[in-house]
């Protein structure tokens, strides 16, 4: 593969441009409309469906084509306030996976634009926080002069880093798969199939967007983008894949056990095109290829997963390598007929 | 979606003597989740007039579909859960003894010394325990598990208890003033609630009543309720924990969920559901309009049927209101009949004034 430095810079934007709108699950009405104004001339057609899916169809049914669905989700983890008190201080509870450790002096953005810090109650010595602990604090001095109130949403706020090879940020979870399918997307030019893009809701809460998503789509054969942990940092998990070293396919996580059909589909066009390649065993973590895999009466599901160390933390780091041979990937998989 | 329908009459919900026949009836049943045929036979007799489009599916849940007249009706599926948590007869020891398991989610230290009622013929008996003369102060601090109590009939009904047999706490409803004190008010408040709405239907839209099963175990009857009747919006009814009373310190209550007099609870998010925010919108700007009391459940665990309902299909837009209810899952919660009417009131106005612009409407 032809580094192309014009790519890279757009693609860089693009995850910029992603990263940096809060959109916690449930609340993805912004992110969705930022998706919807980069991918809009780039397909045939586009709609949101009653779960805020927005779906996205290029190309139509050729000889030998399949309809797919390639699920990206568009939420994050986050934070709901649960309760204002008396002094101004929010306290809230988790959206999604988020842990206490990664919330200490975190700095959070309301989806009404209000900014705050996560502050604690005094521990003990050697104890370990709870989330019942924390508190936001969005500078109020009471109840009354606070601009949050019970059922506001937050993200956690952090611009993207880009460190050369290595880019850093909240929410590469899942915007890093985002981008790559608009990317993968717009660089489709001709295809034998029909291929709905599916930008995916309510994912860190338990696939529930891909579940409707699959249904109203009813593909034939099914990809989720994702990120996936890494065993290449100190004293880390156990595993195999490692950071700059390739898309990673899925084999299980989990939630499924990826179809072995669309497994050696990815593997051969990986090898077809030169690509480098791992693959994937997630002990923990389930994906939208879960929810797809399940709809009606069953589809071949599988998972395109982009390396990413510390995941569920306001500092995700993905390869940028890793995600621009996603595209390739991804595209090559796309762009011709399917047969499984 | 803000326009007030002119042919619906206003409907004001009131506690005479035949609501409260029937929620104490309802409240007095014995429905533990899988086997909820006393509700369900409550449910046919009170809805006699709806005996055309009414029947049974595969899971148990009752179905009932009261179509409107008006022109572009939104297809809204309500649901109530007929089951209760309660026990299962497991093994029978003799002498009037029985083993028992949990079903749904009761603390086990709510069972000791708790009159208790087994089967279809409700046969009486008692979670027994060790009398307090014989007990050691070590015994006391201990909490008793399942597996060491048993439900004791008194050999009076060893006949007539099957293993299988469901039994609930042997309570009766009771008005204590303007408060309910009875079982099983999660969830028969909901189907209370879903009947009068039934009966004083809007006609503006099409109500597809789902009186669910096995709510307790996991959604489970609303899941195939949902995925028959295919509604454009889903709206769940239940009753949640008020967790109201004042803190031992004088602290500020962080975490009360609910409280009682505040109205009916109006949800964000729970374990199995974040609330549609067009619905969330729709329920709240309705009660502000008609002066009705509301409270929103403050967002954390758990879940209603709306947890099912969303996922059906293509998806479902869905939010889920609960009435209050101290001590919930236990042999006697208490509800105010304020927040009842509230409730009732609540659904009835909000229906009463929905259209289709709802779905249609950008931010959800």
């Amino acid at each position: 593969m032809v580094k192309n430095k014009k790519n890279s810079e757009e693609l860089i934007k693009i995850l910029e441009m992603l990263v940096e709108t809060p959109g916690p699950s449930g609340s993805e009405h912004l992110i969705r409309q930022k998706i919807q104004d980069e991918i809009r001339d780039y397909v045939d057609e586009m709609y949101t469906d009653a779960l805020g899916n927005l779906i996205a169809r290029t190309g139509s049914k050729g000889e030998g084509g399949k309809r797919v669905m390639v699920s990206a989700h568009t939420d994050e983890i986050g934070l709901m306030v649960t309760h204002v008190d008396d002094n101004g201080f929010a306290r809230f509870i988790s959206i999604g996976g988020v842990s206490p450790l990664t919330c200490l002096g975190g700095r959070v953005l309301f989806m009404n634009g209000t900014r705050g810090v996560i502050g604690i109650e005094r521990l003990a010595a050697n104890e370990q926080p709870t989330l019942a602990q924390l508190f936001i604090d969005t500078g109020a001095t009471s109840k009354e002069d606070s601009t949050v109130t019970v059922g506001d949403v937050a993200g956690f706020e952090r611009p993207l880093l880009n460190l050369g090879k290595r880019l850093v940020a909240k929410s590469m979870d899942d915007r890093a798969a985002v981008a790559v399918a608009i990317q993968a997307l717009k660089t489709i030019k001709k295809t034998a199939n029909e291929i709905y893009f599916v930008f995916s809701t309510q994912e860190e809460v338990g696939l529930r967007g891909a579940i409707t998503a699959a249904y109203g789509v009813d593909p034939e054969v099914g990809i989720a983008i994702d990120v996936t942990r890494t065993g290449d940092t100190p004293k880390g998990v156990k595993m195999a894949v490692a950071l700059g070293d390739g898309p990673a396919i899925k084999v299980r996580d989990a939630s499924f056990i990826a179809d072995p059909r669309v497994i050696d589909w990815m593997v051969n066009e990986a090898k077809a095109q030169g690509l480098p390649y791992q693959m994937e065993v997630l002990e923990a973590g389930g994906t939208d290829g879960a929810a797809i895999q399940r709809t009606r009466a069953g589809v071949p599901a599988g998972c395109l997963s982009i390396p990413c160390r510390y995941i569920h933390t306001p500092s995700e780091m993905v390869d940028l390598d890793d995600l621009e041979q996603c595209v390739v990937l991804l595209t090559g998989l796309l762009e011709k007929a399917i047969e499984l | 979606m803000a326009k007030t329908v002119e042919t619906t009459k206003k409907f004001n919900p009131k506690f005479g003597k035949k609501e409260l026949n029937l929620l104490t009836r309802l409240s007095n049943a014995l429905a533990v989740s899988g086997d909820e045929q006393e509700v369900r036979a409550i449910v046919y007799e009170e809805l006699k007039e709806f005996e055309a489009s009414m029947h049974t599916d595969a899971m148990g849940n009752v179905i009932v579909v009261r179509e409107g007249s008006g022109k572009d009706r939104v297809r809204v599926m309500l649901a109530g859960h007929m089951d209760e948590v309660g026990f299962m007869v497991t093994k029978e020891d003799g002498d009037g003894l029985f083993e028992f398991t949990i079903i749904g989610g009761i603390d086990p230290r709510q069972l000791v010394g708790k009159p208790v009622v087994i089967g279809r013929d409700h046969v009486p008996g008692v979670i027994g325990a060790k009398a307090i003369h014989l007990t050691t102060a070590a015994e006391r601090e201990q909490e008793l598990k399942v597996d060491a109590l048993r439900i004791d009939v008194g050999l009076g009904g060893t006949k007539l208890v099957k293993l299988g047999d469901r039994a609930t706490f042997d309570s009766k409803l009771a008005v204590l003033g303007p408060s309910l004190r009875g079982k099983a008010l999660d969830d028969r408040l909901g189907v209370f609630t879903i009947i009068q709405l039934l009966k004083n239907a809007p006609e503006n839209v099409d109500l597809l009543a789902a009186f669910t099963v096995q709510e307790e175990l996991g959604l489970r009857g609303a899941k195939t309720a949902a995925y028959h009747l295919n509604p454009d919006i889903g709206i769940a009814l239940d009753s949640t924990p008020a967790n109201d009373l004042p803190d031992f310190d004088g602290e500020e209550n962080t975490i009360h969920n609910t409280m009682l007099d505040s109205g009916p609870a109006i949800y964000l998010m729970d374990g199995a559901t974040i609330g549609d925010r067009r619905l969330i919108k729709w329920l709240s700007e309705t009660a502000d309009a008609e002066g009705i009391p509301w409270q929103y459940r403050q967002p954390g665990r758990g879940g209603t049927d709306a947890g099912s309902i969303h996922k059906s299909r293509a998806g479902v837009p869905s939010v889920s209101v609960s009435v209050p209810q101290r001590y919930l899952h236990s042999a006697a919660g208490l509800v105010r009949k304020d927040d009842v009417l509230n409730t009732i009131k609540l659904l009835h106005a909000a229906l009463s004034r929905l259209d289709k612009s709802i779905l249609s409407s950008q931010e959800k």
